[in-house]
């Protein structure tokens, strides 16, 4: 009898992975839901055990695949830092199955509902995978699953544009994915080694006499996975992604995709490379820094500017996630901290501003922003969901995002940039432009013959929507679970400690 | 039972209360006589559980309520000390009548949406409470921000262009200054002294230099816009759009109060008195709080619309608060104390005053209002007793503050605020004055006649009775709700409500001149004395 307590890392990939070869031999895209719906919402638990168990032992969770010990084989490692990505992943990934029935159904052709959700469960397993491995090889196959199964779901929009969006993020993920693995290679040529733990035992020693393939692979690495984050200016696809994909895989990846890339930044910077060269080697913070704040600004303008409100959300994510990389970018302890905080705000709140859209785009195939004229008096649960929600992305006190931007703002005056604190706020300022620009349309214009039929959307679509909606207040006020483990990973990736 | 109850469960009842009624008054959208009847039950049992706070507070008291702890070494708390207590004093007890004149306002004037205007009051107050009562400068931006929100949809309740314009206008300047100044403000304050708790005596002693200190008092003070310092007052007269009761609670007492209170709590609690008047670099206060009463004393002169003129007369008002605080002698800051409880009673009043004539006499300029006090007698003592106030003359409350502000100032030889109040004063009057005079002591035969008024016209054609009146067709209607109402030339008072509730407030602004003990005790007490 095994104790399935032991082996829930590997569980953790393989409930999506079988969920995924199931579906695609369903015909039925209820059929299809069904089972995706089972996996998904297994999911959570198995990261929350995990996360727990860490917590509570205060020792990283490591697996071994067949047996084949560390460095040999494959090692899958959950710290405090990867289960937060884990639970964050998996928590999303529940709250979009749910709404993903009615929506899907509404947006996706009724024969390739099922091939939909088969994509959906391979995009979760590899973005899971990533997150779960300590294996740098292992996380390039599940980076490289997950986009694969992103391009699909992107390509599946309505619009024909969808397609072309697809083949922008194919060929832009694949020269990401490709740096990545060119990162790996040198790195693997160097040490003789692909585990993370064990490649920063040994770049150091390595440092001495092979700095340059060294160097060269952070900075493959580092653009590469910026590609897939989407870090101004290598986020010239995700607009176009998020804008045309069916509503609901937008909502899925604005939660999840570029998050668990964050993750694996951290982890190769902190955990791998931090800890084997100098920072001086390569100014590779600095140049994060610079290129954080650019988004903040330069993205936030496109997004004020942007009629078409799903890709106002796509670039107000660009920008938000140069508030993710500027804590990165810090490399202190708050930074660090701010970063995690906001992966895990970020994700609540730019979900549900998407479930948000979904939900008018279900009720009135509408997206353009003055088109919504008078949508709050229509949808009012929905676009106070939104409201509440922008709010977050805004960062105004009680929500989620204030807390990752008070954490952001120590964390520069730690580092004695007090200036830095003026252009946080002052950025947050564009988004009360943008998320005000919205709340006008909708609230006060008189509705508009477009809208005249619209009303609340189905309660699965709807209950996901204020969740998550409810829990952008919540975690900005009961702040225990996420700063406690944000900070204790911090902590942990600093110290060198994994 | 009644007596078992804790100050301490009191502090949070009075949060609870108006929240609770938020919840509660769209559960009767279709009755809207029990939809008012939450709102004066939940105004009445707040005022009761504040008023009950007094006690305990003056008997020395400091009731505390400790929530989550939001961010590393802070949580959203509260403390009730005595300069919090009086602000929440006076918000709840005008929130009272202030219901009874919104009943009064909105039935009389048919406006749209009272559901949600009444629920969005109701989470303005409870906001108000909240920042009077916070412990510590993040639970104090946390209220204060969602004091922001929640009267946002108040100032643009009339959903019209115009609406919309002002509201952008309220919503970025306040957000905007909250965000980029008063935040940054307080992550420093709380990097610097390690807490961002209100303290009597300051925090920031011997912790920043002289200069981090004017800079920091500078964040602050224009971070705060609702204290509407200049430059950044351009909200306040752009929210007169709002409907009156709006105007008279919100932009005479809750919000504008809430800036000059907070203004004055963080002078007083973060900083302290003798640690800024020790630096000597809060002197750029006193000048700017200055140039503001001084200035916009001078653009209130030159309105000819009431709501606009009461908009800029408030401006200048609330500087004196900051002025109060600028001054820093004990005894100013009591003044400036002081102030903000006489100063709402007797601005409330004014609007309220304007609301009934717009109510009764759709009318909304000054030029208008020739022998109008004959029509609305009520109305316009009441709107005198006001205007004294204004002006700071005896037996109003507005004479308290002043007194004590100049006291402070010749106390330690500081003649340019003495010459300050001294000028604004004679502004004051200027400005007042001749709308009293007006009312009582011209008769309306010298207003150029209107094609209406012609005798012949009105007698010969009937129709006269239902064109808008030409008045309101010319001018740029304030109010927005472009109503062609009839107009009425036999008007009397406005429909009983809002009476009542202005002979209220006026007769508060005299009680308070006999009276001073409450908000003088409570201002004492804030200084330790």
């Amino acid at each position: 009898m095994i104790r399935l307590s032991e082996h829930l890392p590997i569980i953790q990939v393989l409930v999506p992975l079988f969920g995924a070869i199931l579906t695609a031999f369903a015909r039925r895209g209820t059929t299809a839901w069904a089972i995706a719906a089972t996996a998904s919402v297994l999911a959570p638990f198995v990261s929350a055990a995990m996360l727990w168990t860490v917590f509570e032992t205060g020792r990283p969770i490591s697996y071994v695949m067949g047996s084949w010990a560390a460095p040999w084989g494959i090692e899958y490692r959950v710290d405090l830092l990867n289960g937060f990505v884990l639970l964050l992943v998996s928590v999303i990934g529940v709250a979009t199955i749910s709404y993903a029935r009615k929506s899907v159904a509404a947006e996706i052709d009724a024969h390739k509902q099922a091939w939909f959700y088969t994509m959906y469960l391979l995009c979760l397993t590899g973005l899971l995978g990533i997150a779960v491995t300590g294996d740098a090889f292992n996380a390039f196959v599940f980076l490289e699953v997950s986009s694969l199964a992103t391009y699909v779901l992107i390509g599946l929009g309505r619009h024909r544009r969808a397609l072309l969006a697809a083949y922008q993020y194919l060929i832009m993920g694949t020269i990401g994915a490709t740096f990545y693995i060119i990162g790996v290679g040198l790195l693997y040529v160097v040490t003789g080694t692909l585990n993370f733990a064990d490649l920063a035992d040994r770049l150091g020693p390595a440092m001495d006499t092979q700095a340059r393939p060294i160097l060269a692979a952070l900075a493959f690495m580092t653009v590469g996975i910026c590609l897939k984050l989407a870090l101004f200016p290598l986020h010239a696809w995700l607009p176009n992604a998020y804008a045309y994909a069916p509503s609901f895989a937008t909502a899925f990846l604005a939660g999840t995709a570029t998050k668990v890339a964050v993750y694996l930044l951290m982890r190769i910077f902190f955990s791998v490379f931090a800890i084997a060269i100098p920072a001086s080697a390569l100014p590779v913070t600095e140049v994060i820094v610079i290129l954080s704040v650019a988004a903040m600004f330069i993205a936030s303008f496109s997004a004020i500017f942007e009629e078409n409100a799903k890709r106002m959300l796509a670039y107000s994510s660009v920008a938000q996630i140069g508030y993710i990389t500027l804590g990165i970018g810090l490399a202190n302890q708050l930074g660090l901290s701010a970063s995690l905080i906001h992966v895990f705000n970020h994700a609540l709140m730019k979900t549900a501003l998407f479930f948000a859209l979904g939900a008018i785009v279900y009720r009135t195939g509408l997206v353009n922003i003055s088109q919504l004229s008078g949508i709050g008096r229509r949808m009012p649960l929905t676009i106070a969901a939104f409201v509440v929600a922008g709010l977050g992305i805004i960062g105004v006190p009680g929500t989620a995002g204030f807390i990752s931007k008070w954490y952001l703002a120590m964390a520069a005056i730690d580092k004695g940039w007090w200036w830095m604190v003026f252009l946080i706020v002052a950025s947050s300022l564009l988004a009360v432009v943008y998320v005000g620009k919205f709340i006008e349309v909708a609230y006060f214009r008189e509705p508009g013959p477009d809208v005249a039929e619209a009303h609340e959307p189905p309660i699965s679509m709807l209950l996901p929507l204020l969740a998550l909606a409810f829990a952008t207040v919540y975690f900005g006020i009961d702040t225990r679970l996420t700063t406690s483990v944000a900070e204790a990973a911090a902590s942990a990736l600093l110290g060198g400690a994994r | 039972m009644i007596t078992s109850l804790t100050p301490e469960t009191l502090a949070l009842l009075a949060t609870v209360i108006p929240l609770v009624a938020a919840v509660l008054i769209p559960l009767f959208a279709r009755h809207p006589n029990l939809r008012e009847t939450v709102t004066l039950t939940s105004a009445g049992l707040l005022a009761w559980v504040v008023w009950s706070l007094l006690g305990p507070v003056l008997a020395g008291a400091r009731p505390e309520l400790i929530g989550v702890e939001i961010v590393p070494g802070i949580a959203l708390a509260y403390r009730v000390e005595p300069l919090g207590l009086l602000y929440a004093l006076v918000a709840s007890t005008l929130w009272i009548v202030n219901s009874i004149y919104s009943i009064g306002y909105m039935r009389g004037n048919n406006e749209p949406r009272q559901t949600s205007f009444y629920v969005c009051f109701a989470v303005a107050i409870a906001s108000a409470i909240a920042i009077a009562f916070s412990k510590n400068l993040v639970t104090m931006f946390l209220a204060y921000e969602a004091l922001t929100l929640s009267t946002y949809p108040l100032v643009t309740h009339k959903a019209t262009d115009d609406a919309r314009k002002s509201g952008r206008t309220y919503l970025l300047l306040l957000i905007g200054t909250s965000m980029m100044l008063f935040l940054p403000a307080i992550i420093l304050t709380s990097v610097l002294a390690g807490t961002s708790d209100f303290t009597s005596g300051g925090i920031l002693d011997g912790r920043a230099t002289p200069l981090v200190l004017g800079v920091l008092l500078a964040l602050f003070v224009f971070g705060i816009g609702k204290a509407a310092v200049m430059p950044v007052h351009f909200w306040l007269p752009a929210a007169m759009v709002a409907p009156t009761p709006v105007s008279a609670l919100l932009h005479a007492v809750a919000v504008v109060k809430a800036g000059v209170f907070s203004i004055l709590k963080i002078v007083v609690y973060i900083f302290g008195i003798e640690t800024l008047r020790e630096a000597g670099t809060a002197n750029w206060l006193v000048w700017l709080a200055g140039f503001t009463i001084i200035v916009a004393s001078l653009i209130a002169l030159r309105q000819n619309n009431l709501k606009k003129r009461l908009a800029y007369s408030t401006v200048s008002q609330l500087s004196y608060v900051v002025l109060g605080a600028a001054i820093l002698t004990p005894i100013s800051v009591v003044g400036a104390a002081v102030h903000i409880a006489g100063h709402a009673c007797a601005k409330i009043t004014l609007f309220f005053a304007a609301g009934a004539i717009y109510t009764a006499a759709h009318k909304t300029e000054i030029s208008e209002l020739d022998g109008i006090g004959h029509k609305m007698p009520w109305t316009m003592t009441a709107f005198t007793i006001g205007a004294l106030a204004m002006i700071g003359l005896p037996p109003t409350a507005g004479f308290l503050g002043k007194w004590f502000m100049l006291s402070g100032a010749f106390e330690t030889s500081q003649w340019l605020p003495v010459a300050i109040i001294v000028a604004s004063t004679i502004l004051n009057a200027l400005y007042f004055l001749p709308i009293v005079h007006r009312a009582f002591f011209r008769s309306p035969d010298h207003v150029p006649l209107d094609p209406d008024e012609m005798p012949l016209g009105a007698a010969s054609v009937g129709a006269a009775a239902v064109r808008p009146h030409a008045h309101d067709g010319g001018r740029k209607d304030v109010d927005g709700d472009g109503d062609g109402d009839t107009h009425d030339h036999d008007h009397g008072e406005a429909p009983f409500p809002i009476v009542l509730a202005l002979s209220i407030t006026a007769a508060m602004t005299l009680a308070l001149f006999f009276y001073p003990e409450v908000p003088l005790s409570l201002a004492n007490a804030m200084i330790g004395r």
